[in-house]
């Protein structure tokens, strides 16, 4: 594999810098902020709370509820507030990376909100969210199996780099950029993943392998983190 | 309520998977093999182009029309594409009037990514005047029914619809596109068509192409469109999740399966 330089110097395999806190919203029932290079994800959990109107309640299960939202400001160009279809797809993906891990069998007729808000964009927003979601419903204290954690692997022109940021994202030379958002349990289960580009069947699994790797370092700031955090 | 009567019953659930664990499927297909397709141009005569696929019992529309318009401020030299999908509810009795919900967004924006990640369209084929005049193209997606499978369908119908358009005059003075009037020329289209290879898990089991009986019972959805083995776009749906042995297993059945899918669609898309 030939090698690349990527625009702001780091190794292929070396993810931004990773700041993570929980309690950041005093009113929540759990809280939490993800930041990773000069993207910034906040999210805070309510619940569970019973389900309004009644007959969205369902009686096997609690439901859980994502809302991922960009802030006006998050972007270059002021995003117009109010969900919009990516960010309808973006929650409902959020749902789907969290719930294997959530125990919400135990909460019949109840529904879990969490909001994520990005009050910073530079790539791997969805991510972040993800990372703050999933460590606002421990900070919750919902009884979870683990936690999710969530990389953005990418396709450099030819070279898989981890954790793409937006000159990355908007890279043009060779092949372009290929963004391959994934999540995962931290028992290395594949709860989301997404592709946009070009890429091989069998580079796609090296990949899968290199996201692998990224959570688990991922995991390990989000239970410290949570450490440091318990008792709110 | 309806539902129960919609949605598998259970003891058929069962059937399913049970038949699934000894290779076999009710219509008699195997897990890589699709349902019979046809693909037919000419929806309406109004449209710049337009298709309907089916995969079996499953029909989608698609129409394209093309208006002129600026382009976006980081896409100066080239045309855009917007893509919509309806779930109308002449197609299922599941489908209700009113705002789009969450299925059809993704819908929508599932076959966008197909077309748009595959670099089907030169967009920048379809600029005008950089910085001030590029074409729109407006890829709506209509399901007509709803037997599974809506979404490489809406896909194989988007692709007929987009090979079969024919850009419309534009008048340069009045700077207004003369519908109804078209000129001979074609869109840029790359000779890479986007295969879309949507693999399900049931049980212990990985199949494309479900029946509506079938899809009711997935518990994870991989939706792919790969060209030649080379994947460009990818989305899981659901909760459950794929260990990664499992997810080799997605790969290996799409590759196998977009083999079998081309010798159904190539007459068609020739």
């Amino acid at each position: 594999m030939t090698t690349i330089k990527r625009p702001d110097g780091r190794k292929v395999d070396e993810m931004r810098h990773i700041s993570a806190k929980v309690g950041i919203v005093p009113n929540a029932d759990g809280s939490a902020m993800y930041q990773s290079g000069k993207t910034i994800a906040i999210a805070a959990v309510y619940g569970p709370r019973k389900m309004h109107p009644q007959h969205a309640q369902d009686p096997e299960k609690g439901t859980l509820r994502c809302n991922y939202t960009m802030l006006s400001f998050s972007v270059a160009e002021r995003a117009k507030p109010g969900p919009n279809r990516r960010s309808m797809e973006i929650s409902k993906i959020t749902e789907w990376a969290l719930e294997p891990v959530l125990m919400i069998d135990k909460f019949p007729n109840t529904v879990i909100d969490v909001h994520i808000n990005i009050l910073q964009a530079d790539a791997g927003t969805r991510c972040a969210g993800i990372n703050a979601a999933a460590m606002a419903l421990a900070h919750a204290g919902i009884p979870m199996k683990g936690i999710v954690s969530s990389i953005s692997v990418g396709k450099l022109d030819k070279t898989l780099v981890v954790d793409l940021d937006k000159a990355e994202e908007d890279w043009e030379e060779g092949e372009g950029a290929t963004d391959i958002p994934i999540s995962m349990t931290d028992k290395g289960e594949l709860t989301h993943i997404q592709l946009d580009g070009k890429i091989s069947t069998k580079q796609l699994k090296e990949a899968v392998e290199m996201a692998r790797k990224a959570c688990k370092q991922i995991y390990e700031v989000q239970k410290k983190a949570l450490k440091e955090g318990s008792g709110k | 309520m309806i539902n129960s009567i919609i949605i598998a019953p259970k003891i058929n659930a069962e059937r399913v998977k049970k038949y699934l664990d000894s290779g076999k499927r009710f219509d008699g297909r195997d897990k890589d093999e699709f349902r019979d397709i046809e693909i037919e141009t000419g929806v309406s005569v109004k449209a710049e182009g337009s298709a309907r696929a089916r995969i079996g019992k499953t029909e989608v529309i698609v129409g394209v029309k093309m208006d002129v318009g600026t382009p976006y401020a980081d896409s100066q030299d080239a045309g855009n594409l917007s893509v919509m999908a309806e779930l109308l509810p002449l197609s299922s009795p599941r489908f209700e009037l009113g705002p789009p919900r969450f299925e059809a967004v993704e819908l929508g924006r599932l076959v966008d990514r197909s077309i748009r990640e595959s670099k089907f369209i030169n967009l920048k084929g379809l600029c005008i005047k950089e910085g001030e005049k590029v074409w729109n193209i407006f890829l709506d997606v209509y399901t007509i029914n709803d037997d599974g499978n809506l979404l490489d369908t809406a896909i194989l119908a988007a692709i007929a619809a987009l090979k079969e358009a024919k850009i419309p005059v534009y008048n340069e003075e009045t700077e207004k596109v003369q519908y109804g009037e078209w000129t001979n020329k074609k869109l840029p289209l790359s000779k890479e068509i986007p295969m879309p290879i949507t693999v399900h898990k049931i049980g212990n089991n990985f199949i494309v192409d479900p029946t509506r009986e079938e899809e009711d019972l997935s518990e994870v959805r991989v939706a792919i469109a790969m060209h030649d083995g080379t994947i460009h776009s990818m989305q899981k749906g659901n909760s459950d999740p794929l260990t990664t042995e499992q997810f080799s297993e997605v790969l290996d059945l799409a590759e196998a399966a977009e083999k079998k899918i081309l010798k159904k669609v190539e007459k068609y898309l020739k």
